[in-house]
């Protein structure tokens, strides 16, 4: 299962950013103007589209719709859904 | 609208079933200070906040509470998983199997169901802030008493992932509150 291992190390890079991303945007909700978060924000931002871009190219896509584009068969209703043990 | 994405806000990947373990967690999922409840209040009240920073705060914290019902419910799924009959009845846990099986319900684990009685949308927003301060602290005290319950750290981990969230959100309400008093003073009376 190293294909496994591998998808889940890409995941994991992406939850990191996306804590990151997550954190400032709460932060940036009740200090709007601090252009130091706002600056980090907009890096981490732009690191995520990367490596989403990259995951849902190997490995199928992250939303239902919308974000990355499927080859056949339809690929959104493969697993491992996100509850279960791969 | 709202998004799904198909990955764990953080991981969770519990080896060992544990249907205790499970039940106790479960009121996390749909109990009352559990994540369902948490996002169904701020999803609620956000609706007659009178300033931009506290409607965006409530829509974003009530979307990443959904994604902690996920996790949470991950858990139940994961620990309730492999156990067998005699485990689940060892475990105190065949109340809950004999209507639930193995399904993941919001419910206490002792299967008292959700109800929208544990969250209030009150049309003032400085009794909505303070509820929800509240809230954070009530689920944060409960991530320590699950923690103190645990010994597994496959289960240990992500709980304490969600305990620190909740005092980040306590955090971000807080400077919401402060906000919301700046702006009922700054209004006109007549």
């Amino acid at each position: 299962m190293r294909d496994s291992r591998r998808r889940r190390a890409l995941l994991n890079q992406i939850r990191a950013l996306e804590f990151m991303a997550v954190e400032l945007n709460l932060y940036l909700n009740s200090h709007p103007t601090d252009r130091r978060a706002l600056r980090d924000y907009n890096a981490y931002t732009q690191q995520l589209m990367v490596l989403r871009n990259e995951y849902q190219s190997q490995y199928g896509p992250l939303t239902n719709f919308g974000t990355a584009q499927s080859g056949y068969p339809w690929a959104w209703i493969n697993d491992p859904w996100p509850w279960e043990i791969d | 609208m709202w998004i799904y994405e198909k990955k764990l806000q953080y991981p969770v990947r519990i080896k060992n079933p544990n249907p205790r373990m499970a039940s106790y967690i479960l009121s996390q999922f749909g109990g009352p200070d559990g994540e369902l409840a948490a996002s169904l209040r701020y999803l609620s009240q956000r609706y007659h906040m009178p300033i931009s920073e506290a409607k965006a705060m409530l829509t974003d914290i009530g979307t990443e509470e959904l994604a902690h019902l996920e996790i949470v419910g991950t858990m139940v799924y994961q620990l309730m998983g492999g156990a067998s009959i005699e485990e689940i009845k060892e475990a105190g846990a065949g109340v809950y199997f004999s209507n639930h099986d193995r399904a993941v319900y919001p419910s206490t684990g002792t299967g008292v169901p959700f109800t929208a009685a544990y969250i209030m949308s009150k049309g003032d927003y400085i009794a909505d802030l303070h509820e929800d301060l509240a809230a954070e602290q009530k689920a944060r005290a409960t991530y320590e008493h699950l923690i103190k319950l645990a010994d597994d750290p496959d289960v240990i981990e992500p709980l304490r992932f969600l305990r620190a969230r909740e005092i980040v959100h306590y955090q971000r309400f807080g400077e919401i509150l402060e906000k919301l008093y700046e702006y009922k003073n700054s209004k006109k009376y007549f």
